[in-house]
């Protein structure tokens, strides 16, 4: 048991291009909350999805949500940008936390916190247009940019999302041509271009082969510089890579929080042991 | 035991019956291909009995009937042409596509996006059950109750205020005034064909994966954004296809616009000039018309016309509307 | 190495949030009001059906034939739509009987013979263009098929001209109920041995019932009011008459010519006729639609 934890750790503190484990764990700690959850509920009509989660996502750094599928992460990342509320029957209670105000609250706008709060998809979603409107898409919403802003400002959300040498000559160009991965990172330029502060991963690379599951898992190493991350993972590997803290939960509750390397070698709940070590899930 | 249970009640089937089946099989097979064939032959004979019914016309008048606008049945004068009755089929179903695209948007919109779930099913059963009610209705209901409207509330203002118009005035100002118009039949029309592209956006606006839309609305956009900017472009191919199928329906209506068209055999320089369309002229003037006559050739003629172009929209459509059949 | 984001004007936000917030209240409100006028004109309608097909509906019209206007005399006898009703019965009736058989087997033939072969798709295609195709056009093609060699207008061409129409609604709804079943209900069936034909009639059809019989009802409900393909064919007659070789009357018909005769009294019986039509239509169609939704 204790022996397949270990694996998990040396195998990602053996990569080179992610800090240690260790290290990224202490700055976990050392990290103020950029969001916090506080006393959560969840409902899909009667049913209670999520029950009274408390954590807070720190700052420029990177929180992995693991947990066997139907446990609620991908839930909880639906609220934290209230993607739920375009649907009839589904409600949460309880606080999401962002400069002090609530951001679930009905009086905060919704289009403004989804400003704030990013989401990339578990499949990529180029909308039918050039690889430029994609990007200037959701620029525009909330923007007046002239012509060469714009252009700047694209170049560097592609830049950023380690693509723009890929598709610098074909802007115009039809995004629904790109590969799976090249598109993947579209979106993940087209969610930056926004300049959100939070991005909310759905398992971005599920549908992606290795070596693009790579180069975004690399990304998103890369964007905990500017932005506050949390990813929602099936992946254990993937979770001890790129997180500098992890959640674990299961049924609906969070039933542990901590730094990435106290979560892979030591972690406190026996339920979350066994699910590391692949006894469940 | 159970074993023995199967054993019993499965014989092994004789040879006799095997035949009989596979005879039963070719026999119902050719009978289901001949209906399937017979469906082509019926096609193929409304295209020849037209053709051959318009012969006489197209002979006696040849390519001047598609733009000649005579209209004189006088015996031993007798000259036919098709250019009015193309003219008012194409301009009102044209103008009823422009009145009905808007609306029918509103309601695909509001169906898909906007409405609550308790709501969605009696609404939509409702804008279904208009696309049911039959043309002749909508002729009665346009002729007693939309052309008196037209006429004392949208034709004198328009012709007051848009007939001052330069360039384009005389598009509004008629001196008919007895409410048949192109206009109310394009009217009518638009209504009559709301409901087809109403549920054919519909239908194609809801099969948008969420996760799509879900991605616009992660950058902020509002439904109204999302629904401009990703779902109409998604669908824009399906959503021609339509419109198209709501402009075939509209340029073969007969009886509803038989009701308000006025039914004049003069070209329309106004919206509010009474005018026909091919249907209409038809349905007014076959019955009557004698048999074998160069009228009713030239009228056969006409109907050969309105087939070709309504195939060639409705066969439009249906190739814009293929990826949807397939789904 | 790349430049950090770039600091957000907050104000351009919150103002440009301002408007597109506008712009999406007032979309929204369009939208409303464009279901409104769908909803205001079925409504509308109706209303006026009910407000002018009301006063002259009584046992009356359905036991009399028709008569010459009363205007004016009021010792005359009141006209009906008896022939009318009768005539559309007969040749509704009748032109089902034709058409569903055919229809059914067109359907089958697309969805259990030739669901990609070339001669399936030229079927589906034509099939689908004459759902849609104007139905006067079907009027004049019976016309010249059966009125002119017959020489007059006859019961039996209206019969034919409507069974045209009902083929390709029939065809729609029987390819798209069979091709709900799951192929391996097929499987299984044919597993046992028995012969294509036998699995398609016992199992597919029976699986599709109410789907099929909800293919019947629409296409009963789409000819009980077709009344230009009428015009060519069964004409129209002012007495009741059950000879499919001579002219017919039908509710279509009837409605058409007295509501353009000019005399009130007339026109209120075509009221009449007209909300005896629709109400029958919108039935069928209800009753359809509750068959589809209630099924299994």
């Amino acid at each position: 048991m204790s022996s397949s934890t270990e694996t998990v750790a040396t195998e990602t503190s053996s990569s080179s291009s992610f800090g240690g484990l260790q290290a990224r764990s202490d700055a976990a700690i050392n990290a103020t909350a950029r969001v916090s959850v506080r006393n959560l509920d969840f409902f899909y009509g009667e049913t209670k999805a999520l029950k009274s989660i408390n954590f807070d996502l720190p700052e420029k750094q990177v929180t992995g949500m693991i947990g066997p599928s139907g446990c609620g992460k991908s839930t909880l990342l639906r609220v934290l940008n209230r993607m739920y509320s375009l649907y009839p029957g589904q409600r949460a209670t309880g606080e999401v936390l962002m400069d002090g105000r609530n951001m679930i609250a009905p009086s905060v706008d919704v289009n403004e916190l989804r400003a704030k709060v990013g989401m990339v998809f578990q499949k990529p979603t180029p909308f039918p247009m050039s690889i430029y409107d994609n990007v200037a898409f959701g620029i525009k919403l909330h923007e007046r940019l002239s012509k060469a802003q714009m252009d700047e400002r694209i170049e560097w959300a592609l830049s950023r999302a380690a693509i723009w040498d890929e598709v610098k000559d074909r802007l115009d160009r039809s995004a629904l041509g790109l590969s799976g991965g090249q598109q993947q990172r579209l979106c993940i330029a087209r969610t930056i271009a926004v300049r959100p502060e939070v991005i909310l991963f759905d398992e971005p690379t599920s549908a992606l082969d290795p070596i693009s599951t790579l180069k975004i898992e690399e990304l998103i190493d890369e964007l905990k510089r500017d932005f506050t991350i949390a990813i929602v993972t099936h992946n254990m590997q993937q979770a001890a890579r790129c997180a500098d803290q992890v959640a674990f939960f299961y049924l609906g509750e969070l039933v542990e929080i901590a730094p990435a390397a106290q979560m892979f070698t030591a972690p406190k709940q026996k339920r979350t042991q066994e699910y590391i070590t692949g006894r469940f899930g | 035991m159970s074993q023995a249970v199967i054993g019993a009640d499965a014989p092994p089937a004789p040879t006799g019956r095997k035949t009989a089946g596979r005879l039963g099989d070719s026999i119902f097979e050719w009978l289901c291909r001949g209906a399937g064939i017979l469906v082509l032959l019926i096609l193929g004979a409304i295209i020849l009995t037209l053709f051959i019914g318009g012969l006489p016309a197209f002979q006696a008048f040849g390519f001047q009937f598609l733009w000649s606008t005579a209209w004189n049945p006088v015996e031993g004068r007798e000259n036919y042409g098709a250019f009015i009755s193309i003219f008012g089929t194409v301009v009102s179903s044209v103008l009823a596509i422009i009145f009905a695209v808007p609306v029918a948007f509103g309601i695909a919109f509001f169906l898909t996006e906007l409405a609550p779930e308790w709501l969605k099913r009696p609404i939509g059963t409702a804008i279904e059950l208009l696309a049911a009610v039959p043309s002749i209705i909508f002729g009665m209901w346009g002729l007693f109750v939309l052309v008196p409207f037209v006429q004392q509330h949208i034709q004198l203002s328009f012709g007051e205020t848009l007939g001052e118009l330069p360039l384009i005035g005389f598009l509004f100002a008629s001196n008919s005034f007895t409410g048949t118009s192109l206009f109310a039949a394009a009217l009518v029309l638009a209504i009559m064909i709301l409901p087809f592209i109403a549920a054919t956006m519909r239908d194609v606006f809801s099969q948008v994966p969420p996760v799509f839309k879900e991605s616009a609305y992660g950058l902020g956009a509002t439904r109204w954004e999302v629904v401009r900017n990703v779902v109409l472009p998604y669908t824009r191919i399906s959503v021609v296809g339509g419109i198209m199928l709501g402009l075939g329906r509209a340029l073969g209506e007969t009886m509803a616009v038989t009701f308000v068209i006025g039914n004049a055999n003069r070209l329309a320089t106004s919206l509010f000039d009474p005018s026909t369309t091919i249907a209409s002229v038809v349905a007014m003037e076959f019955p009557e018309s004698l048999m074998g006559s160069l009228k009713q050739s030239s009228l056969l003629a006409l109907g050969f016309l309105l087939f070709v172009i309504s195939f060639l929209v409705l066969a439009a459509s249906r190739y814009l509307l293929r990826s949807r059949l397939k789904a | 190495m790349i430049p950090a984001a770039p600091v957000k004007n907050l104000d351009v936000a919150r103002r440009l949030g301002a408007r597109r917030r506008f712009m999406d209240k007032l979309v929204r409100l369009l939208c409303i009001a464009a279901m409104l006028a769908g909803l205001f004109f079925l409504a509308s309608i109706l209303f006026t059906l009910l407000w002018r097909g009301i006063p002259a509906l009584d046992l009356h019209v359905f036991t009399t034939e028709f008569q010459p206007t009363t205007y004016g005399d009021d010792t005359a006898l009141r006209g009906g739509l008896m022939h009318a009703i009768t005539g559309s019965l007969i040749q509704v009736v009748l032109a089902t009987l034709i058409g569903t058989p055919i229809g059914l087997l067109v359907g089958t033939y697309l969805a259990e013979y030739a669901r990609a072969s070339a001669l399936g798709n030229a079927v589906r295609f034509v099939s689908d263009v004459l759902l849609s195709a104007p139905s006067i056009l079907i009027g004049l093609f019976i016309y010249q098929l059966i009125v002119l060699p017959m020489g007059g207008f006859s019961g039996i061409a209206g019969v034919l001209a409507l069974a045209v129409i009902v083929i390709p609604v029939v065809v729609r709804t029987t390819e798209d109920m069979l091709q709900l079943i799951p192929n391996t209900l097929r499987e299984a069936v044919m597993g046992l041995g028995a012969p294509k034909w036998k699995m398609i009639m016992l199992v597919c059809y029976k699986a599709a019932m109410s789907g099929i019989v909800t293919g019947v009802l629409l296409a009963i409900a789409r000819i009980a009011g077709e009344t230009a393909p009428l015009l060519l064919t069964s004409f129209g007659n002012n007495v009741n008459s059950f000879n499919l070789g001579s002219a017919m009357s039908s509710l279509p018909i009837a409605i058409y010519q007295q509501a353009n005769s000019g005399f009130p009294d007339l026109i209120a019986i075509a009221w009449t006729g007209a909300l005896i039509v629709t109400l029958g239509v919108l039935a069928i169609n209800v009753a359809a639609r509750t068959l589809l939704k209630t099924r299994g």
